[in-house]
């Protein structure tokens, strides 16, 4: 059958695999053939995941992406990549006047520099196939912004200028760049306890026409983005949003 | 932290609202400029200077400053 979404022979990396979206990518990318390596900071989580995914050949990282030493570790240890989804992150709400350093730095390095000394590191260390592909996955919170969260915007934001550039740099390899900006996907990490959630979630499923989003639904824009369909398809920003931002 | 020091720091989350209107006995979600930016703002204030956390619908069941810092407190 003609197939050009097809993972079958790839192996990606994919971050932020224990939970929400990131568990999502892995079980749909191995449900599209893909051996798939996966990274968290939680172990038992990452088996909860694996336990859902289809073939053989997984790999479970435990690593840190704030710890430039376990980035460091986990790219040395890993074989040639023909994709990474860069997926893990965290959402700190406050407004702008109580931004400490501390929560800064705790969400600039989890959104962005973690991202960033990956891809250097598998860049350098020569780990990302000829063809490869990156995707990151980003928000649409980078232009639909909302009181209290402008450092997860400015993170998210940084990541979408980033992979822009890197694209031009990497393309001479054919290796391909790529964001998704997602809309809203109920997952864990609202559970921060900041914010109040019924009333949320209320908010957001007014202004979501197709309703919530859910892991597959970001996981099949991967796919495309991680497969030889999307050969051509390098610098782009995707908005995955079930209509989220029309209006 | 005492409730006279909440108070003032409670206070000082508002940009409009003179601190001289601050009490233990201030019904603030009756000021105007009470929102969800000042609830915020109040969250991240009790995290950082109290290191606890107080969550969105804890606000809203409080009535009173004093009955916010003493369910912060209890914590």
């Amino acid at each position: 059958m003609f197939n050009p979404f097809s993972l079958e022979g790839k192996t990606i990396l994919v971050t932020g695999a224990s939970s929400g979206i990131g568990r999502g990518i892995c079980i749909d990318c191995s449900k599209m053939g893909a051996k798939v390596h996966l990274m968290a900071r939680n172990e038992e989580r990452l088996n909860e995941t694996l336990a859902q995914m289809e073939g053989e050949g997984h790999v479970i990282h435990k690593a840190d992406l704030c710890s430039t030493d376990d980035i460091n570790a986990l790219v040395d240890e890993l074989p040639v990549m023909d994709g990474v989804v860069l997926c893990a992150g965290i959402i700190k709400t406050m407004p702008v006047k109580n931004i400490s350093e501390e929560a800064m730095t705790e969400i600039f390095n989890a959104n962005i520099m973690g991202d960033i000394k990956i891809c250097s590191r598998l860049l350098k260390k020569k780990k990302l196939n000829h063809g490869g592909s990156v995707v990151f996955i980003s928000s649409v919170s980078t232009f639909n912004v909302k009181v209290g969260n402008s450092l997860y915007s400015a993170t998210k934001g940084a990541v979408n200028s980033f992979a822009k550039a890197m694209a031009l740099e990497v393309s001479k390899q054919e290796m391909r760049v790529n964001c998704i900006q997602p809309g809203f996907v109920p997952s864990s990490i609202l559970s921060s306890g900041a914010i109040e959630e019924d009333a949320f979630l209320k908010f957001y499923a007014e202004r979501h026409p197709l309703g919530f989003g859910t892991p597959s639904d970001i996981a099949n824009g991967c796919i495309y983005l991680l497969s030889d369909a999307a050969r051509w398809v390098t610098g782009s920003i995707f908005t995955i949003d079930g209509g989220y931002t029309l209006q | 932290m005492t409730l006279e020091e909440f108070v003032s720091l409670f206070a000082e989350q508002f940009d409009d609202t003179p601190a001289e209107v601050f009490t233990p006995e201030t019904k603030y979600s009756t000021l105007d400029e009470w929102g969800s930016l000042v609830a915020l703002s109040v969250i991240s204030m009790v995290d950082e200077e109290m290191d606890k956390s107080v969550s969105g619908s804890e606000l809203k069941k409080c009535s009173t400053i004093e009955e916010l810092y003493n369910l912060i407190e209890a914590k």
